[in-house]
């Protein structure tokens, strides 16, 4: 099932995508249109931990010109940092380069700690797409990619659904891509991870216990080009869906 | 019950003279190539949680960990400063800062937090640092890089603290080292007292 968590006539619902349309919670039975989308994800009682990683996809690292991390390079987001889908994300006064980030992302559905590869996607409740905008302007080498560049208000689009473990099959081959007013930019697939998801799970869980809700944004294949006001940005994943954004 | 922060704590890097001081050297240097010009944050998750009073894990691989007292501000409901918190950033020891300190900072209960959100003037809070009832360093907050609004200012220009973020101001050179079987106590006039115990992880 696809699930996204909406604002509908002011309230805030659970929905259940059916037939391109949302069933909420109440029984209403909407269009996509009729909603403002949140990111797919319920409360949870301690701040969520939402880790993401940089240069995981060979062909990215080489874009970026790095040579590919022995080890997994992540960094950390806060929770205001996240938006829905068909919101908007600021670019700021003045920067020369503010770019789109596709990512598979996983959702974290069981207590983990000390999880192995093996046993890993028992502890997945699903998957969404990130869009992880960074604006490279703001990069300086200290906790690099520091927050300035990647913890700014809104500008991590989630969404549209969360979609549940069962109805991917293999996540570690999907399509992904990415356009910008309809041009097609980005296109790459996950099975060019370099961590695999499954690793990352064994990684983080062998020093941090991960509770349900918590985020796993996977990292981007090349092809990230800079972003102008009015761009309509839509990254897209095989199974998931099509995360529509665009840029104040 | 103790108080837990309800949103997501921040860290900052190089915001105490002392710390700034022994890093500076280096600054130039690859790969930091520059000193830091906007705030230097880290997060710290909410596994590392560990309420006033509980026993902390060393990890096996870990003989020892960085105390880092400090105050976290904590941000109200309508975005003001609700009041300063007593914490215990713990940290494995690290010399590189080039990349985000999660491994070092984010294991299971390597942040002491404080039982009370008290109102009280940063600059007036000092804080001891106790290992095993001895005198290991005092810290003072009165003379920051940037000071609590400066530091607010800084962090506002690209992100904004949401109600229950909480904000640290910094740990000061050298953090002193403790290591499993050691009583960590934290005590300030201001802030009250913040103690935790070091035990050896279970397989």
């Amino acid at each position: 099932m696809k699930h996204a968590r909406v604002i509908h006539e002011g309230r805030v619902r659970h929905g259940l995508e059916r037939d391109g349309q949302l069933l909420l919670d109440d029984g209403a039975r909407v269009g996509f249109d009729a909603v403002t989308w949140l990111p797919p994800l319920e409360p949870v009682p301690r701040p969520r931990t939402i880790l993401a990683l940089g240069l995981n996809y060979a062909d990215h690292a080489r874009e970026l010109a790095f040579k590919a991390p022995d080890e997994p390079l992540v960094f950390l987001k806060g929770q205001t940092t996240l938006a829905g889908h068909r919101q908007f994300t600021r670019r700021p006064p003045g920067v020369s380069f503010m770019h789109y980030e596709c990512e598979l992302t996983v959702v974290i559905g069981r207590t983990a700690r000390r999880v192995r590869r093996d046993d890993a996607y028992d502890f997945i409740a699903g998957y969404t797409v990130a869009n992880d905008y960074a604006i490279r302007d703001y990069l300086e080498n200290w906790y690099r990619p520091n927050l300035r560049v990647k913890n700014r208000d809104g500008a991590t689009p989630l969404g549209p659904f969360l979609v549940d473990r069962a109805d991917v099959p293999d996540p570690m081959a999907l399509a992904l891509q990415t356009t910008v007013n309809g041009r097609l930019t980005q296109s790459g697939n996950t099975k060019d991870m370099i961590f695999d998801v499954p690793f990352l799970i064994e990684y983080f869980t062998g020093f941090m216990t991960l509770q349900p809700g918590d985020l796993i944004l996977t990292g981007t294949p090349d092809g990230v080009a800079d972003c102008r006001p009015g761009d309509v940005v839509v990254t897209e994943i095989e199974r998931l869906g099509a995360l529509v954004n665009t840029i104040a | 019950m103790s108080w837990l922060p309800g949103g997501t704590v921040y860290g900052t890097l190089l915001n105490l003279r002392s710390e700034f001081d022994a890093l500076a050297p280096q600054m130039h240097e690859p790969p930091y190539a520059a000193p830091p010009r906007a705030p230097v944050l880290y997060i710290k998750t909410a596994n590392t949680f560990s309420p006033a009073g509980t026993a902390i894990a060393v990890p096996s691989n870990v003989p020892e960990v960085e105390i880092g007292a400090t105050v976290g501000l904590v941000i109200g409901a309508g975005g003001e400063v609700r009041g300063c918190v007593l914490m215990n950033d713990l940290s494995v020891p690290q010399a590189a800062f080039y990349r985000p300190p999660v491994r070092f900072k984010c294991r299971d209960g390597f942040l002491g937090v404080g039982a009370e959100v008290r109102e009280t003037d940063p600059a007036e809070v000092q804080i001891e640092v106790r290992i095993n009832g001895e005198l290991r360093q005092t810290v003072r907050f009165d003379a920051l890089l940037r000071p609590p609004a400066q530091l607010l200012a800084d962090v506002a220009e690209f992100m904004t603290l949401a109600a229950g973020d909480v904000l640290m101001f910094g740990c000061a050179a050298p953090r002193p080292r403790a290591r499993a079987g050691d009583r960590i106590e934290l005590r300030s006039a201001a802030l009250g007292t913040l103690a935790h115990t070091l035990v050896a992880e279970t397989p």
